[in-house]
């Protein structure tokens, strides 16, 4: 049955771009899938470890600039006599090295945190963020500041002297995204029902036990910061690659609630959580729009949806969902050990 | 099993403070090898402390544990724990989001191998070690006697089977000393009688076991050795039948003939 529904839903997704011909329409859904995937990866953190990164924004920005950077190729001047320049190298290149570096920097911030949790793990991350989008807003020789990163240039990929294929047209990149949205989600589920994502959940239930049955707590909260920036900074090389232009408006602290908002209202530690919330708060905007509704009432639309889905189903979308479609079948007379098995536990 | 005079852990003038509060006052004691020793005392006494400093979770003032050998002061909890010195909470703890089985799933974490990156490339071996830890998960559910709740959220569970699922836990990362926190506070006599048949299961796996316990009968009737503490001090060490019998022992409990009633 689940499996089915996987199988359509994938079927549905890879020919979306065969019948639908509106290119604005496929924006949308790029759009929206690139914070799909950096909400998936926020979910990683906040969903199984029980740690909230308010500052995760910086992650998806770091791999935007980085990817950017490497490919348009840049020159600063460290200290009057001394400076350091990187050719444009291919945009593969660039997006990998995004990922990286933004995996490193969630190391880090992992690292640093390796005592603080909960409202003081929140303020790390903010920190963090905030120092970040400083940088890019003021390190003016290499982000170019408020001018932005212009002209980035799009993925190409083939092997040289044989083919090439640029990532120019908004299908292909629909298809990038989905690619990496598929390779995301598959990453975060194997983590997840794994002893390493056992042991981030034990860090969420209750730390004191987790450590008494030799769990070392924080390599596994180190190992999903490592994880969830890489991800989130895969997202942020796909918006820079997409988009083509950064500037350190990707900082802004709204993206990082949009994404919590994604994360809590799906609910946040299930797998699907970030992917049904995220196509809701993706495209409520999009859709209130083509109803030529007043700007303000839009936002008061999404407000209050938001507040409704809060209030009555306080752990999500999915976990909502999910009880329904189990009571009905203990209804119908099937055991209960039978029912679908819960994707928040490993 | 070999000799159970062998020393298993060493506690050696362990001394813990509060603030001003002295809650351990020097107490040195050794468990054995294969034994049930119990410690007792009035509330207050150091036990519950004692047990957070022998396992990582406190910091001793002064003082040191040792077990075979390896001084366990200093260390962090889980590493204490990968040495096999397991315990339990006297506040009942377990992951109650999750199924009576995924509860021990996590309590396996010693025992499965699996390395990130293997988990991240999908490796056949952690598909095969998943199912392998599945099916041990359910074999220690069936020798707590809990293989019925196995689908069952932890939170779901009557408190009897809670304190029940803890040991399991427990037992899970495979502990050759285990320490348990007032495992049958709270529990009716059936329950309590049955947790004591349940303790002699656990002996017979080798595990050495050091109990925090208030239920004088569940004591005297499980125990190798009695140590008491009193005000962070030990005022008695023996047999059951000697602590029954030891004048300081019934004083610290009854206070003095004066003021006697309680």
């Amino acid at each position: 049955m689940k499996r089915i529904a996987t199988l359509t839903l994938l079927a549905g997704l890879l020919s979306l771009p065969l019948w639908m011909s509106s290119l604005y329409v496929l924006h949308i859904l790029i759009m929206t899938g690139i914070f799909i995937i950096a909400a998936m990866s926020l979910n990683l953190l906040l969903g199984f470890t029980g740690q909230l990164s308010l500052g995760h924004v910086a992650f998806f920005g770091i791999g935007a600039y980085t990817s950017s950077l490497v490919s348009l190729g840049f020159e600063v001047h460290l200290l009057p006599d001394w400076q350091v320049g990187l050719e444009a190298k291919p945009v593969w290149l660039g997006m990998l090295l995004g990922i990286l570096l933004a995996a490193l920097c969630g190391w880090v911030i992992g690292r640093v945190s390796f005592k603080v949790r909960g409202a003081y793990f929140v303020i790390v991350t903010v920190s963090f963020a905030e120092v970040v989008r400083l940088v890019a807003l003021n390190w003016v020789e290499l982000t170019q500041g408020p001018m932005a990163l212009n002209n980035i240039p799009v993925l190409r990929l083939g092997l040289p002297g044989w083919f090439e294929f640029a990532f120019l047209r908004k299908p292909a990149n629909y298809y990038l995204v989905l690619l990496v949205g598929v390779v995301a989600y598959l990453l975060i589920r194997r983590l997840v029902h794994s002893r390493a994502g056992r042991a981030m959940i034990a860090l969420r239930e209750n730390e004191a036990l987790a450590a008494s049955v030799g769990i070392d707590v924080t390599r596994y909260l180190v190992l999903a910061t490592f994880v969830s920036a890489g991800i989130a900074g895969a997202a942020g090389a796909l918006y820079a690659h997409y988009v083509r232009i950064v500037d350190p408006e990707v900082f802004s602290f709204i993206y990082t609630v949009t994404m919590v908002i994604m994360v809590v209202t799906g609910g946040k530690g299930t797998l699907a959580g970030p992917i049904v919330g995220g196509l809701i708060f993706g495209l409520l905007p999009e859709t209130l729009r083509t109803f030529s509704i007043q700007p303000e009432i839009q936002w008061v639309i999404y407000g209050v949806l938001m507040i409704l889905i809060v209030y009555f189903l306080p752990e999500g979308i999915v976990p909502a969902l999910r009880r329904w479609w189990q009571g009905r079948r203990e209804r119908q007379g099937v055991p209960p050990s039978a029912a679908v098995k819960s994707e928040a536990s490993p | 099993m070999s000799a159970p005079t062998a020393p298993e852990l060493s506690v050696d003038r362990l001394t813990i403070r509060f603030g001003g509060l002295t809650a351990v006052d020097g107490a040195s004691f050794e468990v054995r090898r294969g034994e049930v020793l119990s410690l007792i005392g009035p509330n207050g006494a150091g036990k519950t402390s004692a047990f957070n400093a022998i396992t990582g979770f406190i910091a001793p003032a002064a003082g040191s544990v040792s077990y075979r050998g390896t001084r366990l002061t200093g260390l962090r909890s889980n590493q204490i724990a990968e040495l096999g010195v397991v315990r339990t909470f006297q506040k009942t703890s377990v992951f109650a989001g999750l199924s009576v089985l995924d509860n021990v799933r996590v309590g396996l974490h010693l025992v499965s191998k699996q390395e990130p990156l293997a988990i991240l490339l999908g490796a056949a071996s952690v598909a095969r070690e998943e199912l392998a830890l599945t099916t041990r998960a359910r074999s220690i559910l069936q020798f707590i006697g809990l293989e019925a709740r196995a689908d069952q959220l932890a939170s779901a569970l009557p408190y009897g089977e809670l304190r029940l699922l803890e040991v399991a836990i427990a037992l899970a990362a495979k502990p050759r000393l285990l320490l348990l926190d007032e495992p049958v506070c709270g529990l009716n006599p059936a329950e309590t009688a049955n947790f004591m048949a349940l303790l002699t299961r656990i002996r017979a796996l080798d595990v050495t076991v050091l109990l925090v316990e208030h239920d004088m009968k569940m004591v005297m009737g499980v125990s190798d050795r009695i140590i008491c503490l009193n005000q962070g001090r030990i005022i008695a060490d023996g047999t059951p039948e000697a602590i029954r019998s030891n004048a300081e022992v019934v004083r610290a409990y009854l206070g003095t003939p004066r003021v006697a009633g309680g």
